[in-house]
């Protein structure tokens, strides 16, 4: 098999991805706009010898994958933002116990049931801080359909090597746009699977001494026999009462994602050499920065595009230097500025950043991003105004 | 009895559970039903919710799962369909099962799936200290039913029932061998099992409506019971206000995870020529 041409929309893609990323076990709840990847997978995983279950709720679904993983099999599910709500308890437990699982989220417009159709992007906080206490987790924001291919299969080989649970943010421009799509031959994927002991003797479950920090996980039903328990535990999976082991297992967890900061951040830049107008964006909402900052361009103005692909870990480093010999930072995303706050902070008075917030369900329009970048050339608006830009709101 | 060791993590060992609490006996007859099925260790695997009855799992020497408030049956149902030939178990208790999750409690009595719930019922919130569960028999006492409690109660039983489960009992730490036998018969049924094990908690159940301790709350729970042998024979006057108990339910039906094996293997018989589906990606799926 050669390579596929496809006119495919993101969910489909994100469906692909995740059965070339050898996907076996899909749990979810049907909700707008996530639901075609349920459909899709209904579809295709009995082909391949796959399970799909449609629970009762999706507290049941992220429970479902949870248990299939522990078994050693690749597991998904698809939500939208009650759904994402929903799970986010299991998503706690799935980053203390250390379980691989992939979660799709395709953001719709709340909170509540907001508008079920419409677009937003108000999930990226959720995604980093949505469950209690503190855990490490990783979000990936595809940003056109061939990426929602590329980064639902990213996602399994970084929840598979990191043992996190894995959060693909995509949102309902994406899900529902539809793109011809070229993908690559299936012999071209090598998917990642978690690291496995090779015998039951000895085996410590939460022992995370070799390189990397992450334990070797063994799956249930071949004899190991080891517990696993959202109590805090020992080395050997033991509910403890310890502050010290509290203490030191999350340390260890934050450490195995913050170490690993600079190959887990994945962006896409344009016109960033010499940009002096800088916007940064994610998903739908930068492929309308995108085709503003060309139009700036043609007008002269040294706008560029700094496209996050990989929203938590916040990509620090790219953003820092680019703060520093930025005039300004636009950030039009379609929320009241969940970006722009980690903007601010990285950017730390480095470069005024405009919040760019915009929350009516309606993708930005080229215009607005293009005005916001031409009146910060002229050096109106210049930053700090809140969370409005220059372009504001369409009303 | 050493043998019976053999099925616990011994380094876990004393249990957390207060004096005269029912949960352990419960947890013996678990134990003891496995070993006269003659069950490898390494193929069973016990999954548990939150609450005391959720604790029994950290002791037992299986694959075990300590879950999060409520859903226990709901991770099982990821490991029975992602191995159905592994034996799953839930031990979860009258809160955890019937408030919490009592929406995952009838979706797999429903799909008939392949799990056997022992529900370790104990009228109360023991781990909370003492509040009503939707278990707590009306009119009785409970941290949050300072005036006697308001709300009536399940019969979880008649509930799996009619949800689907194909295998009912009830039995108590009282009735130990009766309640060995259950869980033996249901371990045995290929769908979804319901054994509910009345338990005592003489600390807070016991104490907030003076039933008294371990011993005194044994008798009340004998007194309050009737085989459901015997309530046949006894007609409904002798037996009235008495909870059943004895196998309760028992029909055959197809089993879920069997009944998806065969739906995989009639989609791959028509879409034979498509085989590694739709991206031909089923070398992926090792």
């Amino acid at each position: 098999m050669a390579k596929t041409v496809k006119l495919m929309q993101g969910n489909e893609a994100c469906t692909i991805g995740a059965l070339a990323a050898g996907l076996e076990f899909y749990a979810g709840y049907p909700i707008t706009p996530s639901t075609e990847i349920a459909e899709l997978c209904a579809e295709e995983l009995p082909k391949v010898g796959g399970k799909f279950i449609q629970m009762e709720d999706e507290i049941g679904s992220i429970a479902a994958c949870i248990g299939a993983s522990l078994t050693g099999k690749k597991t998904m599910t698809a939500t939208s933002g009650p759904g994402f709500s929903l799970m986010q308890e299991s998503i706690g437990y799935a980053s203390l116990c250390e379980v691989p699982v992939v979660i799709i989220d395709v953001q719709r417009m709340g909170p509540s049931t907001g508008m079920p159709t419409s677009l937003a992007q108000g999930d990226v906080m959720q995604a980093r801080w949505g469950t209690h206490g503190d855990h490490p987790v990783i979000a990936l924001a595809p940003g056109n359909v061939r990426e929602c291919f590329d980064l639902t299969i990213r996602a399994f080989d970084l929840a598979e090597t990191y043992r996190v649970p894995v959060i693909v943010l995509s949102d309902e421009t994406i899900g529902h746009m539809r793109e011809k799509v070229v993908l690559p031959d299936p012999s071209e994927i090598r998917p990642v699977r978690r690291a496995a002991p090779t015998s039951p003797a000895g085996y410590k479950p939460y022992a995370a001494d070799q390189d990397g920090g992450v334990p070797l996980m063994a799956p249930f039903g071949e004899g190991y026999r080891w517990h696993v328990t959202g109590l805090f535990h020992n080395e050997m999976g033991r509910p403890t009462n310890s502050g010290e082991i509290a203490s030191d297992t999350l340390h260890r967890l934050a450490r195995k994602i913050e170490k690993n900061a600079d190959a887990l951040a994945d962006y896409a830049a344009e016109s960033l050499e010499d940009c002096e107008i800088a916007v940064v964006s994610f998903g739908s909402s930068a492929m309308s920065g995108l085709s503003a900052v060309r139009r700036a361009r043609k007008e002269g103005v040294k706008a560029g595009m700094l496209r996050l692909k990989t929203i938590w870990p916040f990509p620090e480093k790219v953003v820092a230097e680019l703060a520093a010999r930025a005039k300004c930072v636009i950030v039009p995303e379609m929320n009241l500025g969940q970006i722009a706050l980690e903007v601010e902070r990285v950017a730390a008075g480095r470069a005024p950043v405009q919040r760019l917030g915009k929350v009516n369900g309606e993708l930005f329009r080229p215009e607005e991003v293009y005005a916001a970048i031409m009146n910060a050339a002229r050096g109106d608006d210049a930053a700090g105004d809140g969370a409005r830009g220059a372009a504001g709101e369409a009303r | 009895m050493s043998d019976i060791l053999r099925y616990f993590r011994q380094d876990m060992l004393p249990h957390i559970w207060c004096p005269g609490c029912g949960h352990g006996t419960v947890t013996g007859a678990l134990v003891r039903a496995i070993d006269r099925l003659g069950l490898s260790k390494n193929k069973v695997c016990i999954v548990s919710g939150i609450g005391c009855s959720s604790r029994a799992v950290g002791y037992l020497d299986f694959d075990t799962l300590h879950t999060t408030h409520g859903r226990a049956i709901a991770f099982a149902t990821g490991i029975k369909l992602a191995r159905p030939e592994l034996t799953v178990i839930v031990m979860t208790g009258d809160g955890d099962c019937a408030a919490i999750g009592g929406n995952h409690f009838i979706h797999a009595a429903r799909r008939n799936i392949g799990i056997t719930t022992i529900v370790m019922n104990n009228n109360i919130y023991g781990m909370t200290s003492g509040q009503y569960s939707p278990m707590t028999p009306k009119g009785m006492y409970g941290t949050t039913a300072p005036y006697g409690n308001v709300e009536r109660s399940f019969d979880l039983c008649e509930l799996a029932k009619a949800s689907g489960a194909t295998y009912v009992g009830r039995a108590t730490s009282y009735h130990v061998p009766l309640l060995i036998d259950l869980i033996h018969s249901a371990l045995q049924n290929k769908g979804f099992s319901v054994v509910e094990a009345i338990s005592q908690c003489p600390t807070y159940m016991g104490r907030k409506n003076k039933i008294g301790g371990a011993v005194e709350m044994l008798e009340w729970i004998k007194d309050g019971t009737v085989n459901v042998k015997a309530a046949a024979a006894l007609g409904p006057e002798k037996t009235k206000g008495k909870i059943l108990i004895g196998e309760l339910h028992n029909e055959s039906q197809s089993e879920y995870t069997a009944d998806y094996d065969e739906l995989i293997a009639r989609v791959q018989r028509k879409y034979d020529k498509f085989q590694g589906g739709i991206y031909g990606c089923a070398s992926n799926s090792d």
